[in-house]
Parts: structure tokens; C-alpha cells; sequence
């Protein structure tokens, strides 16, 4: 396509931050019409805040953001649709109560005479735009229900039908089949073909080389380089992408592997997951790799009594725990870091001492009453242990950084001296820095003889803290990886096995 | 890899996906229905929330009736059946919008009241005014009280619970305030205005007519217009409703202003009807609007339910304390059954919401 003219769209330094979170330093994208362009970088590397402000999600704090060669500044999405800009982000964002339908069309739906909704317009144009994609879905059923991969077609069908001049994928085929994922890259390819501009971001190098024709490289919130697809290699592109060695990133230190402490047995829940068996050893950190929506956070959530499961058996230390109980589970020496620290983790509007003491107010509490002095003393050893950096422990938990934030959280299980730490993607949202923190803290705790069960979908991480490797898919597990056999390439194929091929 | 193959979907650039998985990804769609179009609609009715809480206004008048045959069949008894709901009608319209954006509004008691005693004034201090001059005014009034609450609630970002609990005190101040200590006496109303309350056209209510035909108008706008399907959005999940860039804070200031003005204009009916206004007008009618929404099958997280269900809910609310004192059954169990109907309505929801669950999640695995 012209190459010479303006590009679509041009991104040159554009800088984000949130409070005292940067989480986009120097973002530069030159994207040129007729064009695939892959973005790609390691989780937190400032892709998806690229992306938002691109959508107008958020505002740039500075740098020059041009489409077509025209400056442009949204302030909300609605700006960027109008520019012709659709955006598919990581996390499917539908109506649930409203059907497929009115999901793809919302804000924008075909009127009949005197402003009417058309809706068989709508459900005809929703079934050519679904036999485009080559699926089959019923346009008047709700969102709600709906498979992940399903939710995906339908934010693909609905950026195909805003017939935008720039799209950008935020990973979407995290949670596709291959099949699937062929589907969406003949309609990118008829899209590119169609003088439309197209930013993919994938963190699988095999589908950035069959789909795109450049890639840029971001790095910790910089942009690092870009490259013509054919003249670089995926070598090329991982060292541009970390950088650095990865075994500085992950002091994992050998720890000495002893007795199962958690087993789990034929773990079952409808439409969740199946037949789930695993086991975590004193001393072991086992990593549960999977994609998005596999169900890891389910079964985690599960194991520790948050939520119900239908059959299957959870013990620790050979002795059964109860379902549904997470009481029961934390008497049995079971210690759970959800995902979402701010929201689950922590009582964000209190101090750090009420945070640590929180859980194990029942033991130091004299005759049910809790005083400010009793907490102090529960708490302070195990803050300072944990290098916690606040000023004083009575600052609260809210104004802490995210690293900071999860070593509180940390802290306070510890104090309950439990036998099994269940942790849900331990550094997500952390900086680079204290990742290293949050890992060399794992990794001792292992060696102390603490069994810890990590789910996360950063793959270097799981790849280079865990002893060993657990991939669901679809609710199944799909393979056991010992750590010298967890390759990346291993657990991605794990996670992408559909059960009939499994079988 | 820039060769086109739009042509050839199946294609397989070498990424080393397994083409036998065709069978398995497509079983994991949801297929469309094979119903006809006539027979989607029936059973689109037949498991309609609407219809059942209708049947129950039925059971309700079937069993009255056979009891009292004047309870329908006179003249007193039908005027009564059709007039006594209409102004709860109107706040339950206008509740239910509210709600399906995922808010709610308390002070439509206190807007109606402060509008009541507004229509008295006018017509004590200027008694030649048309009758159509005072129902605007009250409306326009009720549209500017029910603006205060949808910017706050739009702008502030405080839960709309918060502010209308406050709003509700307020406006009830005003009022009371303004009024002192006088009433509005039906004798202080031209002759004009207090046939309003009282006249039938065809035997049926001037009241309940207005009353419908703001009903019709609203779920017409709701089922049929993008402003309205974007209400539904919006309740049913208002961070998306962002993302989709449609234009949340209008949309909520929107159903603010028509709950206010509809508040309003019930104010205005209100004192047609009954010719008196009192410091107690509309005192517990917010809760009686909420109610009447939810039985009717509007969700009070917002997203689903119609107003049509809102407004047979206000029915059956209305209809079933006339009918239970002449049913021979106490005044402590009247509300109690008024109660048991809503705790119904939100055990009948929740338990279809989790079959519903769990059958789409049967679905997916069984495919």
C-alpha cells in the first residue's frame, strides 16, 4: 500500500502514569495502512496501556499521538470509534443481560424509518458477519453464558462491523483454539487487504510471524525497536524483549522437597473443570500455567473454600477439609493471595498492623477484645521480616505500591503459620523491581518448607519458579511438567490441547 | 506470509494447528435456534416474567370477584380497579427506568408531594389557569428535581441510593416548609381540574388513560430506540457500557429527569383525584414504586425486565390490598403478603438465574 503517505496511525513518546505507577514511559507505534503490525513485550511491558490511550480508555500525559497523519486526543471511546479506531481488549467486555446481537450493534444500531431499531437488520447482519467469521452462533441468545473464545468472536464481529480504519487486537487469541484463531487471521489478512491498518498484540511468536509484517518490540514502558518480520528472528525478538538474563529475574534456590501437604482428588464442578488431581509437597512450588478463562483461578478458589465444587476430595496433610468453608480451610493450614490483591486481598482503607493482625485476631485477641498495642506487637515482626517499606506500620494499605501491597498480604498469611500458600498471580501490577522481591520472598519461603501452589500467566515466571508445572485447559489438566522439562513452548501447547485431542 | 488467502480460510500458514479440530471448536459454539419466528415469540411470552405476574393480578381479581361480584362488576368496582393504580403506574414507569440503568430513586414520594401541593397554589393564586398550563408546570418541576439527582448521581459518583435518600429529606423539607401549616382543600380547585380526577372516557379512567399512554410511550422508547436499548447496557454492566464509548452520564441524567418528571406530573393527578393535599402525600409511595418494579420482573442490578412488568406489578400491588380486606384477611397479613410477593419475586429470580447458569454451563460441556 502507499507507503509514502502518512501513516495511520503514529504514536513518538507517549507517556502514562497512574499516581506514582508509570505504566507507559516512552510508547512509540508507526502503523501504515494495508499493514499487520505486532506489538509485543513481556506482561507490564506498557502494550495495553498503549492500547487504551490509543482507544481514548486513558488520556497520554504527553507525546504525539497522530491518526492519518492528523493530531488527535480523546478523551473517551466514543472519540476513537468516531475516528474510526475499534479496539478488542484482552478481557471481553459484553452485556451480559443483553443478547449477541444488540452486543455487536450497541450504540450504533441500524435504524429502520422514524429512528426505529431494526432488529431483523440487525440479526440478518449479525449472521453475515458470524458466517464470515465461520461460526455459528444463535444472534438472539444473550452474552450471558457464553465461552470466553465465544465472547472473543463476538468482539471480533463487532469490530469487523465498525468497519474501522485502525484495529487493534489486545490479545486475542489468548483463549482460541487453533482453528479459531485461522479464522480470525483470514479476516485480518481480508481486513489488511482491504487498506486497513491492524495492531496485533500476541505473546506467541509462531502467530506474529504467520500474521504480521513488522513487529515493535516495548520493553518496562519504552519502546525498544522495530523490525520488517522478515528481517528479524524469534531469537532476536525474546532477547530485544527481556533484556536482561532470565535467571537474575527468578532467584529460584533449590529447597528440599519433602512430604505431600495439599492433595487434591477428581476435583469436579460443572462447566468449570474436571477431574482435577494434584499435589503440592512441603518445600515445592508447584506453578498452574493455563490461558485466560482455563479455570485456574476456579480451581485455586475452590481447593481453598470460596467456592463450591460438586465431587472430589481436598486434604492437607492426608486429613480431609472441608468444602466451602475457607475457615475450615485456613484451620487446616491453608493461606490464599487472591488475584486481585486490592479488592480480596487486603482491607485496602486499613492500616498495614490491622491487615497482618486481621487474620489471626482470634488468637492474639484476650478475652475477644483486640487492643491497638496487641496488634502492633503481632504484627511488627512479620512486616519487618518481609521488608515491608512503610514509613511506619500504621500508614494505610492504600497508599502502598502494588509490590508493597502484596508482601502485606503475604505478611498476614504468614502470621497464621500455614503449611500451604495458594497464591494467584503474585506480581501482577508490580514493577519490575519488586518482582524480584516478590519472587527471592517465594522462593525462601519454599525453602523453609512452605508448599506453595502459584498460578500465573506470566510463562517466565511459572517457567522459573516453580519445581513444577501443572497446564490446564478447558477446565482439564493437560500436562505435568517436571522443571526440566517446562518448556515454553511445552506449556503453551498444553494449554492450547483441546480435550478431544487429549484424549 | 503477505500472500492474500482470503479465499482459502482453511488455510494453514505452517503454525502447526490441528485441522482435526475443525469438529470440536465449532461444537463449542452455540448454534442457532431452529425455531420459527412465530414459535420463538411464544415461547419468548410464555416464559416472559410479565405474563406470570399477570396471571397472579388475575388469580387476584378471579378470587376477589368470586367472592364480591362487585369487586369488577359494578361501576364503583371497575372506576376503582383501573383509577386506584394509575399514579403508582406513572412512579413505577419511571422507578423502573431508573432501576434498569442499575440506580434507583427514593425521592419520587417527596417530588410528587412537592408537586401536589404546587398544583393547589397555582390554582389558589391564579384561579383562571388552564388546567394543561398547571400539568406542564408540575411536570417541568418534577423534571428539574429529578435533574438535581441524576447530576449528582451522574457527575458525583455517589450510588444514586445515597443521594435520592438524601433528596427525598430534602425535597420533603421544601415542601413542608412552604406549606406550613395550610392544606389544599378540594374546594381551593376549579371544578375543571377536579373532573380531571373523575372523568371516564368509555368507562375508563381520563387517569388510567394518561397512565397508559406514558406507559405505551416508554416501553415503546425502550424496546425500539437506541437511547432506550442503551439504558440496558448501562445497568447491565456499566464499565463495558464506558468501553462501548455510548454516552453513560447523559443516559443517566435521562432517566433521572423522566422519573422526576413523571413523579411530578403524578403529583399534579394526584391532588384531581383526591382534591386534598396533606403534608403526608406520597409518604412511602418510593418504596411502593421499587416494589411494583420488581415483581414486575425488573432487575434490581438493572439490565432486564420491562416496564410493562412494572406496570401490571403496580396493578397488583393496588389491586391486591383493595381486594384482601374484602377477602375477610387482616390488615398485619395484607402487608405481609405484600412483602412474601416481593421476596418471591427475588427468590424466583435468583433461582432461575442460577438454572440458567447452570444449564448453559451443562451446555458447554456436554458439546
Amino acid at each position: 500500500m502507499a507507503a509514502t503517505a502518512a501513516p495511520v496511525l503514529e504514536l513518538r513518546d507517549v507517556s502514562k502514569s497512574f499516581g506514582p505507577v508509570v505504566a507507559l514511559r516512552s510508547g512509540s507505534l508507526r502503523v501504515d495502512a494495508g499493514s499487520i503490525h505486532a506489538l509485543i513485550g513481556e506482561n507490564g511491558a506498557g502494550k495495553s496501556t498503549l492500547v487504551k490511550v490509543v482507544a481514548g480508555v486513558h488520556r497520554r500525559d504527553a507525546g504525539v499521538f497522530e491518526l492519518g497523519g492528523e493530531p488527535v486526543d480523546f478523551s473517551s471511546t466514543a472519540e476513537s470509534k468516531q475516528s474510526g479506531v475499534a479496539v478488542i481488549y484482552q478481557e471481553p467486555t459484553l452485556f451480559p443481560d443483553l443478547s449477541v446481537t444488540e452486543n455487536i450493534f450497541m450504540g450504533r444500531q441500524l435504524l429502520a424509518r422514524g429512528r426505529r431499531i431494526d432488529r431483523p437488520a440487525m440479526y440478518a447482519e449479525a449472521e453475515r458477519l458470524f458466517s464470515r467469521l465461520g461460526v455459528r452462533i444463535d444472534p438472539r441468545r444473550p452474552a450471558e453464558g457464553l465461552s470466553i473464545a465465544d465472547q472473543q468472536i463476538i468482539e471480533i464481529a463487532k469490530a469487523i462491523s465498525l468497519d474501522a480504519r485502525l484495529l487493534v487486537m489486545d490479545e486475542p487469541t489468548a483463549a482460541l483454539s487453533g482453528v479459531e484463531v485461522e479464522r480470525l487471521f483470514a479476516v485480518a489478512r481480508s481486513l489488511r487487504d482491504e487498506g486497513r491498518a491492524l495492531v496485533f498484540i500476541s505473546h506467541r511468536f509462531d502467530e506474529v510471524f504467520a500474521l504480521a509484517d513488522t513487529v515493535t518490540v516495548m520493553r518496562d514502558g519504552s519502546y525498544i525497536d522495530t523490525r520488517r518480520i522478515d528481517e528479524t528472528s524469534p531469537s532476536e525478538l525474546v532477547s530485544l524483549m527481556v533484556g536482561r538474563d532470565v535467571d537474575d529475574l527468578f532467584p529460584k534456590t533449590p529447597a528440599q522437597i519433602g512430604a505431600p501437604v495439599l492433595q487434591v482428588r477428581g476435583l469436579n464442578r460443572t462447566g468449570v473443570f474436571h477431574d482435577v488431581d494434584l499435589e503440592v509437597r512441603a518445600g515445592e512450588i508447584v506453578g498452574l500455567a493455563g490461558l485466560v478463562g482455563a479455570g485456574r483461578s476456579e480451581v485455586a478458589r475452590a481447593v481453598f473454600g470460596v467456592d463450591p465444587y460438586d465431587s472430589g476430595s481436598v486434604s492437607i496433610d492426608g486429613k480431609d477439609v472441608r468444602s466451602h468453608d475457607p475457615r475450615a480451610a485456613i484451620r487446616a493450614g491453608m493461606a490464599f493471595i487472591p488475584e486481585d490483591r486490592r479488592k480480596q486481598g487486603l482491607v485496602i482503607d486499613s492500616s498495614v498492623t490491622r491487615n497482618v493482625a486481621g487474620v489471626i485476631r482470634r488468637s492474639i485477641a484476650k478475652a475477644g477484645l483486640l487492643t491497638a498495642s496487641m496488634e502492633n506487637r503481632a504484627a511488627g515482626p512479620w512486616a519487618g521480616r518481609l521488608e515491608v517499606k512503610t514509613s511506619a506500620l500504621d500508614m494505610n494499605a492504600a497508599t502502598m505500591s502494588g509490590g508493597n501491597q502484596q508482601k502485606v498480604v503475604i505478611a498476614k498469611w504468614l502470621a497464621t503459620d500455614p503449611k500451604l500458600l495458594i497464591i494467584d498471580e503474585p506480581t501482577r501490577g508490580i514493577d519490575i523491581g519488586t518482582k524480584a522481591e516478590v519472587h527471592r520472598l517465594l522462593s525462601e519461603l519454599a525453602g523453609q518448607g512452605l508448599a506453595i501452589l502459584m498460578i500465573s500467566s506470566e510463562l517466565p515466571e511459572v517457567l522459573g519458579m516453580a519445581d513444577r508445572v501443572l497446564v490446564l485447559c478447558e477446565g482439564r489438566i493437560t500436562a505435568e511438567l517436571d522443571r526440566a522439562d517446562a518448556t515454553p513452548e511445552a506449556v503453551m501447547h498444553a494449554a492450547t490441547t483441546h480435550l478431544e485431542t487429549a484424549r | 506470509m503477505s500472500q492474500t488467502d482470503v479465499d482459502r480460510p482453511d488455510s494453514d500458514p505452517g503454525a502447526g494447528h490441528d485441522s482435526q479440530e475443525v469438529s470440536v471448536s465449532e461444537a463449542l459454539l452455540v448454534e442457532p435456534s431452529r425455531l420459527s419466528p412465530t414459535r420463538r415469540a411464544l415461547t419468548t411470552v410464555l416464559r416472559s416474567r410479565e405474563l406470570s405476574i399477570f396471571l397472579v393480578l388475575v388469580a387476584v381479581v378471579v378470587l376477589a370477584t368470586s367472592k364480591n361480584e362487585s369487586f369488577l362488576f359494578s361501576a364503583d368496582g371497575w372506576r376503582n380497579f383501573l383509577l386506584n393504580p394509575s399514579i403508582l403506574l406513572l412512579l413505577a414507569v419511571g422507578q423502573g427506568v431508573v432501576i434498569i440503568t442499575r440506580n434507583v430513586d427514593l425521592s419520587v414520594g417527596s417530588v410528587m408531594a412537592l408537586t401536589a401541593y404546587l398544583t393547589g397554589r397555582l390554582f389558589l393564586e391564579q384561579p383562571g389557569l388552564p388546567v394543561v398550563v398547571v400539568l406542564v408546570a408540575c411536570l417541568l418541576v418534577g423534571a428539574l428535581l429529578g435533574l438535581v439527582n441524576g447530576a449528582l448521581v451522574a457527575y458525583g459518583g455517589v450510588p444514586a441510593l445515597v443521594i435520592t435518600l438524601g433528596t427525598l429529606y430534602i425535597y420533603r423539607g421544601i415542601m413542608l416548609t412552604w406549606a406550613g401549616s395550610d392544606r389544599i382543600n378540594a374546594g381551593d380547585l376549579p371544578r375543571e381540574f377536579l373532573q380531571l380526577g373523575t372523568r371516564t372516557v368509555m368507562t375508563i379512567p381520563v387517569l388510567t388513560i394518561i397512565a397508559f399512554v406514558v406507559l405505551a410511550v416508554v416501553g415503546y422508547y425502550l424496546h425500539t430506540a437506541r437511547g432506550g436499548r442503551e439504558l440496558y447496557a448501562i445497568g447491565s454492566d456499566p464499565d463495558a457500557a464506558v468501553l462501548y464509548g455510548l454516552p453513560v452520564r447523559r443516559r443517566i441524567l435521562a432517566a433521572f429527569v423522566l422519573s422526576g418528571a413523571l413523579a411530578g406530573l403524578a403529583g399534579a393527578l394526584y391532588t384531581a383525584r383526591y382534591g386534598t393535599v396533606s403534608s403526608n402525600v406520597g409518604l412511602g409511595i418510593e418504596l411502593q414504586a421499587v416494589a411494583a418494579a420488581v415483581i414486575g420482573g425488573i432487575a434490581i442490578f438493572g439490565g432486564s425486565g420491562t416496564v410493562w412488568g412494572a406496570a401490571i406489578g403496580a396493578f397488583l400491588l393496588v389491586t391486591i390490598n383493595r381486594a384482601l380486606p374484602s377477602l375477610g384477611i387482616e390488615d398485619f397479613w395484607q402487608r405481609a403478603v405484600v412483602g412474601a410477593l416481593i421476596l418471591g419475586a427475588i427468590v424466583l429470580d435468583r433461582v432461575l438465574a442460577v438454572r440458567q447458569a447452570r444449564r448453559l454451563a451443562e451446555s458447554r460441556d456436554h458439546s
